[in-house]
């Protein structure tokens, strides 16, 4: 497992190097104007690898069924949308939070008591459970064809959805930067410290004390809320919810965006989305088998050889350096 | 009453078949899991495997039935042990996280070979004539090649049950299964018999991936639509254990047929609840000694 950074001996304070990502986004909305759609979906997949990255890089829970919030959040803000006519997205985003939180809290009780095998099984079995339904019950998720008709309101009353993709960039990144700051503050809090003693070792975390067990529902509610909130945006920058959004291979390849920037570091989860999709958009429609071979391979390597992934690499090649002067 | 009794005579039927191909894919998984530790989910590689084998062996070389049943089995076994020598080996003692990293690593390569090889198109089995047409059993008519899986399987199973229960070489799977640490002192070379059990394992699925290619489609997305149906047939079977898998996989095959037959509407619906059901009921599984 990486190097966790953080914790409660940490210095809490925001350093200057941490608003580069923020900089970055800012300079990308002037600077590229035509790319704000995979601008956008980039951003959601930030927020998305963000929740998985509390659960996963700081609880130690593995989980191959975090599309399960993410599908939730999705076809909540559609069916708000389409079936029901609420459009403002201000309500739609909370509708999505507050479903992926009760699946997150119902879900994380029950199969948080057991572990191992046994876990990873139940957050599989959970995902399909819900994806036989969004499959089925075509009247409400118009099942395999999709949900159309999302229409989204402007936001506040006053910012319109454009065809550029402009005020859709500047919400995701807004309602992004409100998730970061509070995965930062949670993680650098008591409670983040206490996750990162479950994942090194819960033997001891149980011997000193510490509700393990309520802790781990608790994070694990507050990343299926964080979830959600990220499925929400993606059906309101889509204006479309299909059956991907629960998939075990959409499951898959947010572990590999989180694997491929660092797990356990929170700016894996903002490095990882950004090489991946930016990747896929040049390479994936022209060669599409070449594409998951490719991400099979990396997998590999990453495993194999870099197991901070890209921001690991930078540690290594940092204090190399540092070491040297 | 007549047509229900013949409905619930095909249901059993044709569930025991895939509950034997489940069987047989899996029982391997259940073994390397449980012998190992090793989260393996790239196990329904090892089954697709077999499945291409076979078809491209009979449609493309003209090799007869049988032996292409023997080529699939051969040669995914062997290829496995490379995977394991060279492969896996170095992650035995590596996180869980890594491991399930690792396989599903290898299961997106493996989809995109086989698409670069084959296209999406599902694989035709081309069955040899004596085992075409229908089987006459107590008075009904069953497809010849559905009684000839079961009737193969079972003989598969009962060699497996020989081999474990009643060889030396099963003694010490059973010994380390149970304490790799003290198996090791007393001088089993484990290392070997991991290599050994593991490409055992990975030949019978390549086998049951053959064997089943006209029950479970052989495709290139394989691995990942159903990786659910072999993790829980091992999950609900319980880890390292021959009869618990035995039992969960002729449970889901009949009630998926089941399912699939009078609640269409629901699909794998009832198979997953149930599995989150037994899970929680008994988190090691209906046969498993340990979580």
């Amino acid at each position: 497992m990486s190097a966790h950074a953080g914790g409660y001996t940490a210095d809490p304070r925001i350093r200057p190097i941490e608003w580069l990502p923020w900089i970055v986004a800012i300079a990308a909305f002037f600077a590229l104007p035509d790319y704000l759609a995979l601008g956008a979906r980039i951003l959601i997949f930030i927020l998305y690898a963000l929740s998985l990255d509390l659960i996963v890089g700081y609880a130690g829970i593995i989980t191959l069924g975090h599309s399960a919030y993410f599908g939730l959040g999705a076809y909540v803000a559609g069916i708000l949308s389409a079936k029901l006519g609420v459009t403002d997205p201000m309500v739609q985003l909370v509708a999505a939070a507050g479903a992926g939180a009760f699946l997150g809290l119902t879900t994380g009780a029950i199969i948080l008591r057991t572990r191992a095998l046994t876990l990873l099984m139940l957050t599989l079995a959970i995902t399909s459970v819900l994806l036989e339904i969004a499959n089925k019950a075509t009247s409400l998720t118009g099942g395999a064809d999709g949900l159309s008709g999302v229409v989204v309101a402007p936001v506040l009353g006053l910012f319109k959805f454009d065809i550029f993709g402009k005020t859709a960039y500047l919400y995701c990144l807004i309602v992004l930067f409100v998730g970061w700051w509070f995965v930062r503050r949670m993680v650098y809090s008591p409670f983040g410290t206490s996750l990162t003693g479950v994942r090194e070792n819960s033997l001891r975390m149980h011997a000193i004390g510490a509700p393990v067990y309520w802790r781990l529902v608790l994070v694990y509610t507050l990343s299926a809320t964080i979830a959600g909130v990220a499925g929400g945006l993606i059906t309101q920058t889509n204006q479309f919810v299909g059956l991907n959004v629960l998939s075990f291979e959409s499951a898959g390849e947010l572990l590999v965006m989180l694997i491929l920037g660092g797990v356990g570091r929170i700016y894996g989860a903002f490095v990882g989305p950004v090489v991946f999709l930016v990747a896929q958009d040049l390479l994936a429609k022209q060669f599409p088998e070449y594409w998951y071979f490719g991400i099979g391979v990396m997998l590999v390597l990453v495993v194999m050889f870099a197991r901070g992934g890209v921001l690991g690499i930078l540690d290594g090649i940092l204090s190399r350096l540092r070491g040297k002067a | 009453m007549e047509a229900f009794l013949a409905s619930v005579v095909s249901v059993a039927f044709h569930g025991s078949a895939l509950g034997m191909i489940l069987y047989v894919i899996s029982v391997g998984l259940s073994v390397t899991m449980g012998l190992m530790g090793f989260a393996n989910l790239a196990h329904g590689v090892f089954a697709m495997a077999g499945g291409y084998i076979l078809t491209t062996a009979i449609s493309r070389f003209g090799v007869p039935f049988p032996l292409a049943l023997v080529l699939a089995f051969v040669s995914v076994a062997l290829g496995s042990v490379l995977l394991e020598r060279f492969l896996y080996s170095r992650l035995y003692a590596a996180s869980d996280l890594e491991q399930v990293l690792f396989t599903i690593g290898l299961i997106f390569i493996a989809v995109a070979v086989a698409r670069f090889i084959y296209g999406t198109l599902q694989q035709p089995v081309v069955l040899p004539e004596y085992l075409k047409g229908q089987f006459p059993l107590l008075g009904r008519d069953f497809p010849t090649y559905r009684v000839f899986i079961i009737a193969f399987s079972a003989v598969m199973v009962a060699l497996l049950w020989f081999g474990v229960e009643r060889t030396r070489w099963g003694a010490m799977v059973r010994a380390t299964v149970d304490n790799r640490a003290m198996a090791q002192s007393v001088g089993i070379n484990t290392k070997r018999l991991f290599t050994l059990t593991f490409a055992l394992g990975s030949g019978l699925a390549g086998l049951g991936g053959g064997l089943g290619a006209e029950i479970i489609a052989i495709q290139p997305t394989y691995p990942f639509e159903n990786l659910v149906y072999f993790l829980v047939v091992v999950a609900v079977g319980g880890l390292g254990s021959l009869r618990g898998p035995f039992v969960a996989a002729l449970l889901i095959g009949i009630a998926d047929t089941a399912c699939k037959y009078w609640l269409p509407q629901y699909g794998a619906f009832p198979i997953y609840v149930a599995t989150i059901g037994i899970l929680l009921w008994r988190p090691a599984g209906l046969f498993g000694r340990h979580a």
